[in-house]
């Protein structure tokens, strides 16, 4: 489905060139559920700009089902983390979800509909006429989802959705993203930098070095498919995989420091 | 989780209307006015000057003066050029300005001339326009866009530039581009430093619509106001200087409705964000 080969970004500055992203290959198979996790600072917004075609790799291929991205494809669909940014200020929350399927030229009613199971879908049906800046930080998290799913995508990508968030909501938004995945049936590629949350999330941990970034192990997580807060963060299977997580982290960090010194 | 968990409305809000009554609101507005007019008075009428009518015989006079013919020669000119020199002015404005914040380039092109032409006083053009242009209609016109155009157009360029880059990718990876992201997100977000572009221009138009009436005209409210003081009608001059006064206001009050309209969502923004 997403095919990822040989990735690299340099951002060339004035004064020396940043490698950001050195070699990154992976393939997501359709329908998956799959989270990137990393150490702060090591590319993991630039890899997600490169994939969703917001942004150019120096070198390497993003494939999205058999097809170069070279742009932003039509059928991908991005959630930022800057959810106060990234929806409309001016549109009602009908008129954020809508907008792209106005673009799209779907017809009324069947925008109508969309709008409707979407916001539905993310417990958000009597907000519709409501802005954005009239609800919290978590609603208006489930506000960027809705308009997400309502572009009826094969891929959603999240760039740290809940890093903004407070625990509690957090909690809630994880549980709401693995039952629109198994509802809607996306492939869903998940950023974020923390541990237990790609666990919980993931049925596979792509953990990532440090800048210059490459893969460093790729953990699949065998829990079982219903996840529950509790029950899945007691299991021993979870602190065992968020054990092997962590130390691969740290692998990764210490990595760093024996190149510096070098 | 419902709309119920929204924040409060603002505070701001709600001091609003739980603060002064409408009586004492009344008298906040009326109080000076009413002052003021008053010792005007006293002052007028205890110095006997020529020059300095009181305000009764200024009243008196204004329905005589303006509400006949001269609404029709002189007051619905003036305005009807102020509204469409300024329609004009926003235009151009808002239309350069969009091109020149969207491109980089032709904004670091244009910008020493943009600053040269900025500097000029648009006064001092209306000798030469009437060269160029004669005295007549166009000419008026173009003094009062040669003046209110620059704060609109280098407003809209700001804000243009300030687009937030997080809705710009949004519209990228949604796709929404060409006239609807010219409209639902370039226009929009640049709406609150365009607004306030229109507003100082729409003060300087009224400035220049008298100023072009003043130095070459047969007709307009700058005209009446020169021609009275040329006869020495006194009070008749005085009026227009009130009618002049009073359009002020009622453009700007005008204008409030609009942007309240229009910058609605600004305004809650701003509430939401200063209370958080």
């Amino acid at each position: 489905m997403l095919d990822v080969t040989g990735l690299q970004k340099i951002y060339r500055g004035k004064e020396r060139d940043v490698e950001a992203v050195r070699d990154l290959t992976f393939r997501l198979a359709e329908g998956e559920l799959a989270c990137l996790v990393g150490p702060s600072g090591c590319g993991k917004t630039t890899l997600l700009k490169c994939i969703a075609g917001l942004m150019e790799p120096t070198s390497g291929t993003v494939r999205l089902a058999g097809r170069d991205v070279t742009g932003p494809p039509p059928d991908m669909a991005v959630v930022f983390q800057e959810y106060g940014r990234s929806l409309f200020p001016w549109l009602t929350v009908r008129g954020n979800v809508e907008l792209p399927l106005k673009e799209k030229k779907l017809p009324k009613e069947r925008r109508a509909a969309l709008v409707a199971e979407s916001l539905e879908a993310v417990g958000l049906a009597d907000a519709a006429g409501a802005y954005p800046w009239q609800l919290s930080g978590g609603m208006q998290q489930r506000v960027a989802i809705a308009r997400a799913i309502a572009y009826e995508p094969r891929v959603l990508l999240m760039d740290e959705p809940f890093a903004a968030v407070d625990a509690q909501t957090r909690a809630d938004l994880e549980d709401l993203i693995r039952t629109l995945w198994h509802r809607f049936s996306m492939t869903v590629l998940f950023v974020t930098h923390d541990i237990d949350e790609a666990v919980y999330l993931g049925q596979r941990v792509l953990v990532l070095s440090s800048s210059p970034t490459v893969i460093q192990d790729d953990v699949a997580v065998d829990l079982p498919d219903e996840r529950d807060q509790l029950t899945t963060r007691a299991d021993p299977r979870f602190t065992e995989l968020r054990g092997r997580v962590y130390a691969e982290i740290q692998n990764a960090k210490r990595g760093t420091a024996a190149a510096t010194t070098d | 989780m419902s709309v119920s968990d929204a924040p409060a409305p603002p505070r701001t809000a709600r001091k609003a209307r739980t603060g002064a009554g409408p009586l004492l609101r009344v008298l906040q507005v009326l109080l000076l006015p009413v002052l003021l007019i008053l010792g005007w008075w006293a002052g007028s009428a205890s110095s006997g000057s020529f020059y300095m009518p009181t305000p009764a015989v200024i009243a008196g006079t204004f329905g005589d003066v303006w509400f006949g013919e001269r609404i029709l020669t002189d007051a619905l000119p003036s305005i009807g050029r102020l509204l469409s020199g300024f329609a004009l002015g926003a235009a151009i404005g808002v239309g350069l300005g969009v091109v020149l914040g969207l491109s980089a380039p032709l904004r670091a092109f244009s910008e020493p001339v943009l600053e040269f032409f900025r500097a000029i006083p648009p006064p001092v053009l209306v000798p030469l326009l009437m060269l160029l242009i004669g005295v007549n209609t166009p000419m008026k016109l173009a003094v009062i866009v040669s003046g209110c155009v620059w704060p609109i157009l280098l407003n809209t360029i700001e804000g243009v530039r300030a687009v937030d880059p997080v809705l710009t990718d949004t519209c990228r990876c949604y796709g929404i581009r060409g006239r609807r992201r010219l409209t639902t997100l370039v226009l929009r977000s640049a709406s609150p430093q365009i607004m306030a572009g229109l507003r100082q221009g729409l003060s300087i138009a009224i400035i220049l619509m008298v100023i072009s009436e003043m130095f070459a005209s047969n007709s307009g409210l700058g005209y009446a106001v020169v021609e009275f003081q040329r006869s020495f009608a006194i009070p008749e001059m005085w009026t227009g200087i009130v009618l002049l006064g009073l359009l002020g206001v009622v453009l700007s009050l005008l204008f409030g409705l609009v942007e309240r309209r229009v910058l609605a969502w600004y305004h809650g923004l701003r509430a939401v964000t200063r209370d958080g």
